[in-house]
């Protein structure tokens, strides 16, 4: 295995890990924020006791999340530093913007939000959720704005004399087509898998009906926002295609095992075999227009081979192999999409139940919930998988190829040390934070005070 | 414009080991300052509210590196690759171990998680001392801006020196910190453990003072800054045993901004010396970012900056008092 092999396995992993927490962090602060907004106006003790109990889960996951991503900022330069040197002028401008614009404001105010529930006044500190909302909300927006840069570059031009990529255009980065939608679906996604968990532990304690009263309204609350996350989640990512298509139609005609152009083009619901190898996977159940439709917008629209863009890209680029692997990018399309399309019919089914009253008691329901609840995070990995490895064999799309951005003075031992220590403790906290996030997930809610006493004091000792 | 730059890192830089300076030394003393179970929660809830905002320091100083200059953040991150993943083992068990320690109320799970802090509270600052020390003293380094040597270059005798020195810093620091922000016993053996490390910090500090000078810095009198730091250390020292910790915490301050920021200027324009060729010395010219790059961040920082001092003092403000043991007992 070469070191761009053995950097590519370390990044994955990493990157993957670090996602497990950024979604459902993004997405719960919200709604912790929505539930204290509530408490704030309504004043009903369930709100409170409902923030509290899922702020600590927020707590919980904030914490690898945040650890994990120092990771993420250096490994750029420890692995990737050829990467580093030739695009730093670009890439680097929004990872420094989101530490001096999205981290501060979202750690400053989560130790804030954590330790001022008696320092505070009501109103301020709702504020400071609010805060540690946006500004992980923020940090996204920087961190996908980078990230699309490598998919489709734009507002920069290379340094003849230092062969170098470099910043003309700051307002073009952050206003690039693939950015917007892009980033647009990453916030869909973490609202959507955050409202799944959230439902899926209400729903947990309703079977077992630990306070009905209070989980059916985090659980109501969850549903509520579930549904319409995940249709807009399926429709702007559905978009996101369409634009991909333009920019990068070497991955969507991948994620179709598309080899030659072809329109209109239907879509296989699955196939058996296929790969780099195989150009003749056999295809089941075709769907008709369906990939003219989903990558072009229109009914008849011609969607590019593999085997054409190969040899366009090989006159355009000189010879090589631009074709990711099609394995992956088949599949991955598939449990994104699959995945999200039975996470709303999910959706729609409890917005049924609690249109007719019966979301509390309907138990078959409630298991489902639970079990669900970890659903959304596969989709996510399956939505990275898609975008990263469809750009294979490029680092920055058309610019630098993914070999050429590796590490140079780094040998293969050293990676290797590293992936070995990383995943060990990855694996042990992983562990850990699923022990705590259960525990507390299951724990029963601190009891409601009686009614006229004073509202018991926070303890001083928060850790 | 680059200089400008060079100037935004080393502050950054300078307030991330000012501030987790206190952090690392809370972190590694904890365990003897706070003796029981309650005890060691009262010192860990003096950095509660703001140790996570204080790492942020780093987060920006790297990115600022990454985005200013290229060069810089690639060459000095691949070639500290060995360290760095030390540095962030530490960084991430610390951060956990501070988020999860009183999650769970089992002795062996707490026991476990602060000796975890102890560790890491220790290696971070020496780790992280060593690898500016190198940035100014030189790493080989060849004509393409590679680092070409291996893990045990990374550790030159006057590195691990500083690193040494920046450690017995920050649990001065920290020592003194916990003597503002406790009371009882914890207040009286923090107090005891300033005075103890404040003499060795004295001597390493004047050490590496004038080694730095001696190894990077030019001509045969100490600079401004390496005079003040020294000013401070004795201020400091003397605080110390006088008991005035108020001014003590900002002498300590002070001598660790002096040792971070004598690094910096006796450095520049280099920022990464080379020790194979003065040729291959990367430069602030040689690494940085087109001017329009820096440009805009500049504007970003500009607007962005004194906001996020204002309110990161203000929650500095919030968290003023002392965190006592009294509202342990009193609370539910």
């Amino acid at each position: 295995m070469s070191n761009v092999d053995l950097a590519r396995i370390q990044f994955a992993m990493t990157s993957i890990y670090h996602f497990l927490f950024v979604p459902l962090t993004i997405g719960l602060s919200f709604l912790t924020a929505l539930l204290q907004t509530s408490w704030h106006r309504k004043g009903r003790p369930e709100d409170l006791r409902l923030t509290k109990f899922f702020g600590t889960l927020l707590v919980i996951n904030i914490a690898v999340g945040v650890v994990t991503g120092l990771v993420q900022e250096f490994q750029f330069g420890m692995n990737w530093s050829a990467y580093s040197r030739f695009v730093g002028a670009v890439f680097g401008a929004p990872l420094a913007m989101e530490g001096l614009a999205a981290f501060f404001l979202e750690s400053v105010f989560l130790g804030l939000w954590i330790f001022g529930w008696n320092r505070l006044s009501k109103r301020v500190h709702l504020a400071t959720i609010w805060a540690v909302a946006v500004g992980g909300a923020l940090s996204a927006a920087f961190i996908m704005a980078a990230n699309s840069w490598m998919q489709r570059p734009v507002g920069y031009k290379i340094n003849p004399t230092t062969g170098r990529a470099q910043l003309t255009d700051i307002w073009a980065v952050l206003t690039n087509t693939v950015f917007v939608w892009a980033y647009i679906h990453v916030l869909l996604a973490s609202v959507v898998t955050a409202c799944t968990v959230m439902l899926g532990v209400s729903a947990w304690h309703l079977r077992r009906r630990n306070s009905p009263e209070v989980f059916g309204r985090s659980a109501r609350l969850a549903l509520i926002i579930l549904i319409p996350a995940t249709l807009f989640s399926l429709m702007i990512g559905s978009h996101l295609g369409v634009i991909e298509t333009r920019y990068q139609p070497v991955k969507i005609s991948a994620a179709e095992a598309n080899w030659n152009t072809c329109g209109p083009c239907s879509f296989s619901l699955f196939q058996i075999g296929g790969g780099n190898n195989d150009q003749t996977p056999t295809k089941i159940i075709q769907i008709p227009h369906l990939l003219s439709l989903l990558s072009t917008d229109s009914w008849n629209g011609t969607v590019q081979g593999l085997n054409q863009l190969q040899a366009q890209y090989e006159q355009q680029y000189g010879p090589g192999n631009y074709v990711p692997n099609v394995f992956i990018q088949y599949w991955s399309m598939r449990v994104m999409a699959y995945g999200g399309a039975l996470v709303f019919l999910f959706s729609l089914i409890g917005g049924l139940l609690l249109w007719r009253g019966r979301l509390g008691h309907t138990r078959w329901f409630l298991r489902l919930a639970v079990w669900i609840a970890p659903l959304p995070f596969l989709i996510n990995i399956a939505g990275w998988m898609l975008t990263e490895n469809g750009r294979q064999p490029w680092i920055v799309q058309g610019l630098q190829l993914t070999k050429e951005g590796v590490s140079p003075s780094v040998g293969t031992a050293t990676i290797v040390t590293s992936i070995i220590v990383f995943f060990l403790l990855y694996g042990i906290l992983a562990i850990v934070c699923t022990v705590l996030m259960t525990h507390y997930a299951r724990k029963q809610l601190a009891p409601e005070p009686e009614p006229g006493a004073e509202p018991a004091a926070e303890p001083e000792f928060i850790y | 414009m680059a200089t400008f730059w060079f100037i935004v890192i080393a502050i950054l830089w300078t307030g991330f080991m000012v501030l987790e300076g206190f952090d690392f030394g809370v972190g590694a003393l904890h365990g003897i300052v706070g003796q029981d179970d309650t005890g060691r929660r009262q010192v860990l809830n003096t950095i509660g509210p703001v140790w996570d905002g204080n790492e942020v320091w780093l987060i920006t100083a790297a990115a600022a590196m990454f985005a200013a200059f290229p060069g810089w953040y690639a060459t000095a991150f691949s070639g500290l690759y060995l360290a760095l993943v030390l540095v962030l083992i530490a960084l991430i068990l610390r951060g956990v171990a501070i988020e999860y320690r009183q999650k769970r109320d089992s002795a062996r799970w707490r026991r476990g998680w602060s000796t975890a802090l102890i560790a890491s509270s220790l290696l971070l600052p020496l780790l992280i001392g060593i690898a500016l020390a190198d940035f100014g003293y030189g790493l080989p380094i060849n004509a393409n801006q590679e680092f070409v040597g291996s893990f045990w270059d990374l550790l030159p005798f006057y590195s691990v020196v500083t690193g040494i020195g920046f450690l017995a810093m920050a649990l001065l620091h920290g020592a003194v910190f916990l003597s503002i922000k406790t009371d009882e016993g914890p207040q009286l053996r923090a107090a005891r453990l300033a005075r103890l490390v404040a003499p060795i910090a004295v001597v390493l500090v004047f050490v590496v003072v004038v080694w730095t000078h001696a190894a990077v810095g030019s001509g045969a009198l100490l600079s401004i800054v390496e005079l003040a730091t020294l000013v401070a250390v004795l201020a400091a020292v003397w605080l110390v045993m006088a008991g005035s910790w108020g001014w003590a915490f900002l002498a300590t301050a002070i001598t660790i901004a002096g040792m971070v920021l004598n690094i910096f200027t006796d450095m520049y324009p280099n920022v990464m010396v080379s020790s194979l060729d003065a040729a291959n010395n990367l430069t602030i010219h040689n690494t940085s970012s087109a001017s329009y790059s820096l440009k805009v961040m500049t504007v970003v920082l500009v607007v962005i900056f004194p906001v996020v001092l204002i309110y990161q003092s203000w929650a500095y403000r919030v968290f003023r008092r002392r965190v006592s043991t009294e509202q342990e007992v009193t609370a539910p």
